[in-house]
């Protein structure tokens, strides 16, 4: 689990260039799908069919994109300015690495406001510095994607830290599920979808393609752990997140209560989460079509959009496991 | 190059004619008859179907040519839908005052500053009128100094009585600046299109000039659509009942490319500029344009020797925002004229990047080699 988590986040993949992630996971899931398909935006597509009666479809999503920058000009002196892709906190990026689709690395730095030292950076404050000395050798144009640097480490806690966590975490959980689900009633689609990080662009469509009845996102969620952080009941190592609501999502209590019952009766360790700023791809799901019972299993996650986010493996297992005893029983709501 | 090399010698472009009509009709979002009817005038002869949808949007279908549509297998005769927007930003009138001041609402973007003073157009009739503002010696130095909102200001109609007023003009219609449309430069090739609702009257126009054309590689799905200064509204319906294979807005997207001042050093938020060709879309804040439409768009540029740039990526969006989460997603891509002052009473294109969408277009879809066939950039 560890390894193929290392290995899905040293894959570049922001949003709307998600190809390098895509044809990872691809191969990670060759030979455990019936089908595996890519559709018009990209989301890769890899479908179980249900064995025996009472089955449901059940689409199951999480997203291949990560958050990073884009170029929007380049200066007379080769300064190269940005705006970003996805949700940047400008203060996470000032004083990192990006790096743009044809390799390239440059440092991100931040305007020095003389005249207000205590600013906080927004994103027009910010440029990236390749290190050359006119415009002529900027290595990239405008419309070039780079995504944030942040190497994979496993801390002295054990706990894991690393960029594009979010959702590297929650792809690695899909296939895993993948490779240990035996057998299932229901007809599964494992949906790695392209452009959430940009307003849950991919999976909608995805979700109108599939037509499913239920709808789970696996995606990482915020904690309320760190000193001075935000008032929320979720910690870090206290199991997976059963999502009872978010910014865009009022779980079914059915479903939420099913997955409730199914942790408990599997010994593992979950907890409720309610996020008051945040989305998942269900979101979107849920409202495909004529419309989808819709809940989220959600691993914490401490700096979110930071490039070094950090998990705990024991709540990426409890996931996992989460997920293939939901799906290896009827559901019934 | 079809176009360029085939334009006519005489005064300017025959279809500036029509950009006029359109520039000076008023069409604000929800109320675009006026366009409308315009519109299905100018393709009907030249579609094999055209219908109204139940929103308003005008859809029109141009079957590829025989020899195209045969060869279906390799990716020639796709649905190909092109969008461009009949609405325009603008008001709408929500009470006559006693005095016979009419109140309104704003429709769609429009900075509260600019609206104190200018004339304006009210309903199909195109009622004059002006926003009131009062001389500035009657002004403090404070008030001089403060952005009046919309929601305080009056249209004055000249009308002497509330009973009067309702008689020109009822609660709920719409209306915009009255402005003009005149060309700039020599008469016979004037360089800059000066009027209102450029933004998206040269994408209506650019759509049009495409339908009348010959046929082309691939079916051209075009929707004239309504309400995209709202919310994208009637692209996202217009893209469910066509299920194209590839979507492409025709828009206007703000050029800020004048020098800034000396204090701020150079200008990089610029969005586009003025004279650099029509402007392609990397993303927006509604879509990451299709890489294979952009890369194919900016080859097919080059081999023809069409001038392009590309947007500054950021905020904005199109009716592709729509249309590419539409059924189970539609590769989109925007491509708009660059203007100067859009949302405002008064814009500024150039003819030759209008010139220059239009030609890319008609090159694009006459070469359409199928989604399959492109690369991605």
């Amino acid at each position: 689990m560890k390894q193929l988590i290392q290995k899905l986040t040293e894959v570049y993949g922001p949003s709307g260039h998600e190809d390098a992630v895509r044809d990872l996971v691809r191969a990670e899931i060759q030979g455990l799908a019936d089908s595996v398909t890519i559709d018009p935006l990209g989301n890769l597509i890899a479908i179980r069919k249900g064995k025996g009666r009472g089955g449901r479809k059940v689409a199951l999503a999480a997203h291949l994109d990560e958050i990073g920058l884009i170029v929007s000009h380049i200066d007379a002196r080769g300064f190269v300015r940005v705006t970003n892709v996805g949700g940047v906190r400008p203060l996470y990026a000032a004083g990192g690495r990006v790096r743009f689709t044809n390799g390239a690395i440059g440092a991100i730095g931040v305007e020095t406001r003389r005249e207000r030292p205590d600013h906080i950076p927004t994103l027009n404050d910010l440029y990236v510095d390749f290190g050359v000395a006119r415009a002529a050798d900027v290595p990239v144009r405008v419309g070039d994607v780079g995504a944030f640097m942040g190497a994979f480490t496993v801390l002295p806690g054990g706990r894991v830290m690393s960029k594009s966590l979010d959702d590297r975490a929650g792809v690695a959980v899909l296939i895993e599920a993948l490779r240990r689900l035996k057998t299932s009633p229901h007809e599964v689609a494992f949906m790695f979808t392209v452009q959430e990080e940009l307003g849950l662009r991919g999976a909608g469509p995805a979700a109108f393609t599939f037509e499913p009845e239920i709808v789970l996102a696996v995606d990482v969620t915020a904690t309320g752990d760190t000193p001075n952080g935000a008032r929320m009941a979720v910690a870090l190592g206290a199991g997976a997140a059963i999502k009872a609501k978010d910014t865009g999502l009022l779980v079914d209590p059915r479903l939420r209560d099913l997955l409730v019952k199914r942790a408990t009766e599997a010994r593992l360790p979950y907890q409720l989460e309610v996020l008051e700023g945040g989305r998942t791809d269900a979101a979107e799901m849920q409202l495909a079509r004529g419309g989808a019972v819709a809940g989220c299993i959600s691993i914490p996650c401490r700096y979110v959009h930071a490039p070094s986010e950090v998990v705990d493996l024991g709540d990426v297992e409890a996931a996992v496991g989460l997920l293939v005893a939901t799906l290896s029983k009827p559901i019934e709501l | 190059m079809a176009a360029s090399t085939r334009r006519r010698a005489n005064p300017a472009l025959p279809t500036l004619d029509l950009v006029q009509k359109l520039s000076e009709t008023v069409a604000v979002s929800g109320d675009e008859g006026p366009i409308r009817r315009l519109v299905i005038e100018a393709i009907t002869p030249h579609v094999d179907s055209v219908t109204v949808d139940a929103l308003g949007s005008v859809l029109a279908v141009k079957a590829a040519s025989a020899r195209s549509s045969g060869r279906a297998g390799r990716g020639r005769g796709e649905r190909v839908m092109l969008a461009a927007h009949m609405d325009e930003i603008g008001f709408m009138i929500t009470g006559v005052d006693s005095e016979g001041a009419l109140r309104f609402d704003v429709v769609g973007g429009v900075d509260d500053r600019q609206w104190i003073g200018k004339p304006v157009w009210i309903g199909p009739e195109r009622v004059p009128g002006v926003i009131s503002a009062a001389p500035m010696h009657l002004l403090n130095s404070e008030r001089r100094l403060t952005v009046v909102r919309p929601a305080t200001l009056r249209i004055d109609i000249g009308a002497a009585s509330e009973k009067q007023a309702r008689t020109w003009v009822t609660v709920g219609q719409r209306g915009t600046f009255a402005s003009s449309f005149s060309l700039i430069g020599s008469a016979r090739r004037p360089t800059t299109l000066r009027g209102k609702a450029l933004d998206d009257r040269l994408g209506v126009a650019t759509l049009i000039e495409l339908l009348q054309g010959e046929r082309y590689a691939c079916d051209l799905c075009a929707a004239f659509t309504v309400q995209e200064e709202i919310g994208l509204r009637g692209a996202k319906v217009a893209a469910y009942a066509f299920d194209p294979a590839v979507g492409f807005a025709l828009d206007c997207t703000p050029a800020s490319d004048l020098p800034p001042s000396a204090v701020e050093g150079e200008n990089t938020r610029y969005n586009t500029r003025l004279g650099a060709g029509p402007a392609l879309y990397v993303a927006d804040n509604y879509t990451v344009g299709d890489r294979r439409l952009l890369s194919y768009l900016e080859h097919t540029a080059e081999a023809h020797g069409i001038n392009v740039q590309r947007r500054q990526p950021g905020g904005g969006g199109t009716d592709a925002g729509a249309i590419h989460r539409s059924r189970g997603g539609i590769p989109s891509l925007s491509i708009s004229v660059p203007g100067r002052y859009l949302h405002g009473p008064l814009a500024m294109a150039r003819v030759a990047d209008w010139r220059g969408s239009v030609d890319l277009m008609r090159a694009a879809l006459t070469e359409w080699p199928g989604l399959r066939a492109m690369r991605a950039a």
